[in-house]
């Protein structure tokens, strides 16, 4: 359940990124989550909507971008998505391969609300 | 449309504790192991039986890591090490700031190896670097073969794996060589050691693999 901690980093992070007081509120928030950065989606949403209430935040969607798990094979240069984590290249079954994507935890930017709909 | 841009990582404080924790053990010349695993897989039996086996050819500091009770910093003291028990009240990992704080209690001087024992857990602590040189994942014969497969990320975050409770193997249907093949498929670079708490099988093996890999201050 570090869901609830990943959350409230989230919430931090756009807080510390919105424009002073009083702006119009969030209309959503975008994220980027690895397959591979051990993160269950529907708890962190939940988690997100549980505790923005009296935040700035409230009222504001969470998007999730899931990320694949994608290598590249170091000795025929291949990129590959890694299939049920067989970190193997597929064209030359070499195990020296590295991972170059797939560990994702990012938030990537905050839609804000129109200025007539409202003000925090 | 008004979108501000924001692209930063969520764990990007934790990561920069890590990153003083990272200095401080280098500066002292510290090597610092994070072990993790399920609860019970023997992390803490493990830890015992290498206090035991070394005495003291290495110096070794440990951060015991729970949700509740000091148990297992209680056990370890009886050792004669320095220990700090961090207890996260519900909390399901350590975080890199936790063991910042717990640094600051311990006298770093003189000090070869700091072992930091995780909460027991295979996916959170997987995220959180606490400013080790490595992960050793701890699992036991009980757990079954297709563990790494069901934890991917923390046995491939991990440099050594200790299968422990090969004792237990006649009485459990466990396939030692299907376990291996599962945590190297995820991890090809897995170090691995087969460790009985109760025999003792693997611990010295384990333990001259540690004195070689650290760097002992002269």
């Amino acid at each position: 359940m570090h869901e609830l901690s990943i959350a409230q980093n989230v919430i931090e992070i756009v807080q510390q990124n919105l424009p002073p007081a009083p702006h119009p509120g969030v209309r959503s928030v975008k994220m980027k989550v690895g397959e591979m950065a051990g993160v269950v989606i529907d708890s962190l949403e939940f988690c997100f909507s549980a505790i923005i209430p009296g935040t700035p935040l409230e009222g504001a969607r969470l998007e999730i971008e899931r990320v694949p798990v994608v290598a590249h094979c170091r000795r025929c240069e291949v990129h590959f998505e890694v299939d049920h984590y067989a970190f193997v290249c597929p064209s030359c079954e070499n195990i020296e391969i590295e991972v170059i994507s797939g560990r994702e935890l990012q938030v990537v930017e905050v839609e804000l609300l129109d200025e007539k709909v409202g003000a925090v | 449309m008004n979108v501000i841009t924001i692209e930063r990582k969520v764990l990007e404080k934790n990561d920069e504790i890590a990153r003083l924790n990272r200095a401080l053990f280098a500066q002292h010349g510290i090597f610092a192991l994070n072990f993790v695993s399920s609860p019970g897989s023997g992390k803490t039996s493990i830890l015992e039986r290498t206090l035991e086996h070394l005495g003291g050819r290495l110096k070794i500091a440990v951060i015991e890591g729970d949700v509740q009770t000091d148990l297992d910093a209680q056990r370890v003291a009886q050792y004669n090490v320095p220990v700090v028990q961090i207890v996260t009240h519900g909390g399901c990992h350590l975080e890199a700031k936790l063991v910042y704080d717990a640094l600051n209690r311990i006298n770093l001087e003189n000090i070869d190896v700091f072992v930091i024992e995780n909460v027991g857990n295979l996916v959170c602590p997987a995220n959180y670097d606490l400013g080790e040189a490595m992960k050793v994942v701890v699992m036991s014969t009980t757990e079954g073969e297709d563990k790494p497969l069901k934890y991917p990320g923390m046995f491939r975050n991990s440099t050594v794996l200790l299968i422990n409770k090969i004792d237990l193997l006649p009485y459990v249907p466990c396939n030692i060589e299907k376990l291996r093949r599962n945590a190297l498929q995820i991890n090809p670079s897995l170090i691995i050691f087969e460790t009985s708490c109760t025999t003792l099988a693997g611990i010295p093996e384990w333990c001259d693999w540690l004195v070689e890999k650290v760097p002992i201050a002269e």
